[in-house]
């Protein structure tokens, strides 16, 4: 039996709901009142599908301005992304944008791409047409899905879709940097710490202030 | 008032915590991450290519809707009536925070205060302070930020400059000085609400909590209570777990505003100001409960200049201490991960996290269950390591915590103001008698039930140092591990 190890990066505009789809997906909850998330937040999380164990390493990241700097951290590397947006917030939808270029200026690797339109309870509020997300998702190579975390419609579509997806790219490409192991017992094998790049902390960060262009010029040494 | 402990208690050969009296500002930075990476001789110099970015910073004027409601607030009269209002602006004068009511719509009192500050600046002078009645504006300048503070406490305004430093190193923790200064050498004009996203919640958190916590007063920490092997334990178990990781700095275990313990790389030390913000940060984000989080973080007293990485946990789900670990490496979160797990494993094992949790659940003990009728609540602070103990409160103060923190505060400034610092106080009145003192190893503030006579409050402060001094060992954190 096959098991895949992929990296996921959750990406999006702050307050979309990132964390609560990963929350409602990890552990099936739901809380009204949670806090910005700090930095980021590792979850991993197994998924069997078609006889391949597919064991997903989950970046939540921030998605406050301050922490754009640590971005490229979590996307390096990355095999999956998820690129979450409220559909009741025009402006969380064009950000995208930002995020998208992002990554294809500076990841190499081929990458699954997610585009999740959250928040899909409150669809009476909807800025964002359901046909323009998918259009958009179309044109970037993506898949779109819409959910809600709070009312749990949905988020399990969004990570099989993932883990799917990167069974295909195992598939089809030879330069992809999944991880593939053919026994079950991978409990004690972890993700190699170097997938984060040293960068020298004594310095401050330098961090793009804007949405709208690439934060860094780092091009992507390729991995394992 | 003599008594014969010939050591104060508490006191250690090394703290864990820095012990300068003054919280002012980054004149001494303890440390520098400079200085770490290179004792520790990280031999790959990666020239990470720091693209200096002067992009367009496009104004975000979305927000900018009029809203009537929050119009209304700020010209009521509840928003008038507040006890203190804090407001954080640019040098240029641009609204950055305000603890009540959107600074949006208060620009023109910016306004005010950017203009009083350079007024006063245009004659070589730097304005301090206005009194009008009970009323007292305070201003601190620290480049490239004004804080002011308006306030109608009866704090004084030592204090409240210090309440406004920390909300200036709170900022600084979250972008760094150098980050805070090189946008403003860019841009005099910036608008860094946008860089400060949720960090109001933080700030707004640390006013709160800076109100009512003595810890902030004093400048110290409180530790949990446990018995010296069990803290000791703790301590191996995560230095066991960390000793081979290079570059790891701080490892920190907190629960419920108490330190438990805290491990340093030798030769560094921790200030009370930067554990402050710590503390702050952990209890207002319910977030880094749902999982394991790698933050970068900076500490101003440490080094305004650059950021930590911290792994931020909670134990375990069945004890809710929260760990973290600080390095300054920004690749080692998985490394660090697996350290906190073996950290966890070894705790269970030894039943050190039974032993937290029993302590988090019994509460200290009150001033009459430990053998002292004639105290209401006391506040032992040993200067020498910056820790301090308090008995949980009982009644009047448990419904009115206000007050005893307000009698605090006002001994607190007698002892400590500029102009004719006390050493020793005595006050009574119908309320309560209040004993304060101050010596070279230790200052102690008593709580008496007001018909004490002078000679058995003195009595009962060297009973009650006694009393500490026998239990220092379960109530301090004495030993300093290190890696």
């Amino acid at each position: 039996m096959k098991t895949i190890v992929g990296k996921v990066v959750v990406l999006g505009h702050q307050g979309v709901g990132k964390t609560s789809t990963v929350i409602r997906y990890v552990e099936n909850s739901f809380s009204q009142h949670i806090t910005p998330t700090v930095g980021a937040s590792f979850f991993s999380c197994k998924l069997l599908i078609d006889d391949i164990t597919v064991k997903l390493q989950i970046w939540d990241t921030a998605g406050q301005e301050r922490f754009k700097a640590m971005a490229p951290m979590f996307y390096r590397n990355a095999n999956a992304a998820l690129i979450v947006f409220d559909i009741t917030l025009r402006q969380s939808f064009e950000s995208m944008q930002g995020w998208v270029f992002e990554l294809k200026q500076n990841v190499d690797n081929p990458m699954v791409l997610c585009v999740v339109g959250n928040k899909s309870d409150l669809a009476k509020n909807r800025q964002v047409n359901r046909d323009e997300a998918i259009q958009y998702a179309k044109s970037i190579g993506a898949t779109y899905h819409e959910c809600s975390a709070m009312h749990d419609q949905g988020v399990g579509l969004v990570f099989d879709d993932v883990a799917r997806g990167l069974i295909r790219l195992l598939g089809n490409s030879s330069d992809h940097n999944l991880k593939v192991y053919d026994s079950e017992n991978i409990d004690n094998i972890m993700a190699n710490s170097s997938e984060l790049e040293a960068t020298d902390t004594g310095k401050e960060e330098t961090v793009n202030l804007s949405i709208n262009s690439i934060a860094h010029g780092n091009t992507v040494k390729k991995c394992c | 008032m003599s008594s014969n402990l010939e050591v104060e208690p508490g006191a250690a050969s090394e703290s864990v915590l820095v012990t300068t009296d003054s919280f002012d500002n980054f004149d001494h930075m303890s440390s520098s991450l400079e200085e770490i990476k290179n004792l520790n001789a990280l031999a790959e110099n990666d020239s990470n290519v720091e693209n200096s970015n002067v992009e367009n910073f496009d104004e975000i004027s979305e927000n900018l809707s009029i809203n009537n409601e929050e119009d209304d607030f700020v010209q009521s009269k509840e928003w008038a009536c507040k006890n203190k209002h804090v407001f954080v602006l640019s040098m240029a004068g641009k609204p950055i925070y305000s603890r009540y009511g959107n600074e949006d719509k208060l620009a023109w009192l910016f306004g005010v205060m950017q203009t009083l500050v350079s007024f006063v600046q245009s004659n070589e002078d730097t304005i301090r302070s206005i009194h009008a009645g009970d009323t007292k504006f305070v201003f601190l300048i620290k480049k490239p930020l004004i804080l002011v503070a308006v306030s109608r406490t009866q704090e004084s305004v030592n204090q409240l400059c210090s309440q406004l430093n920390y909300v200036f190193n709170q900022i600084a923790s979250v972008l760094t000085l150098t980050r805070l200064n090189k946008i403003y050498e860019q841009r005099q004009n910036y608008d860094l609400r946008r860089l400060l996203a949720g960090v109001e919640r933080l700030i707004d958190h640390l006013l709160d909590f800076s109100e009512k916590e003595p810890s902030f007063t004093l400048g110290a920490v409180q530790c949990l209570s446990l018995a010296s092997s069990v803290r000791d334990n703790i301590s191996s178990a995560i230095v066991g777990a960390c000793s081979k990781i290079k570059n790891l700095v701080f490892a920190i275990l907190l629960a419920n505003n108490k330190l438990i313990t805290l491990v340093r790389m030798k030769k560094y030390c921790l200030h009370p100001a930067d554990l402050h913000l710590i503390f702050n940060l952990v209890q207002a984000s319910e977030s880094l409960k749902t999982a394991e989080s790698w933050t970068p973080l900076c500490l101003p007293r440490f080094d305004a200049s650059g950021f930590l990485y911290g792994h931020v946990s909670y134990l375990a789900e069945d004890c809710q201490a929260c760990l973290l670990l600080l390095t300054v490496e920004r690749d080692v979160f998985f490394a660090l991960s697996e350290a906190k797990q073996r950290i966890v494993e070894k705790l269970r094992r030894s039943n050190c996290l039974e032993a937290i949790n029993e302590s988090l659940s019994a509460k200290e003990e009150t001033c009459i269950v430990a053998g002292f009728p004639e105290l209401r609540h006391y506040l032992y602070k040993c200067k020498s390591t910056a820790q301090f103990y308090q008995p949980s409160l009982t009644p009047p103060y448990t419904k009115y915590n206000e007050r005893l923190t307000k009698l605090y505060k006002r001994a607190h400034n007698l002892l400590h103001c500029s102009t004719r610092p006390l050493k020793l106080l005595f006050e009574k009145n119908s309320d309560e008698a209040i004993l304060a003192w101050d010596t070279r190893g230790f200052e102690l503030y008593v709580v008496f039930e007001p018909l004490i006579d002078t000679n058995s409050a003195i009595n009962s402060v060297g009973r009650l140092l006694n009393w500490i001094k026998k239990r220092e060992e379960k109530l301090f954190h004495l030993n300093a591990p290190t890696f």
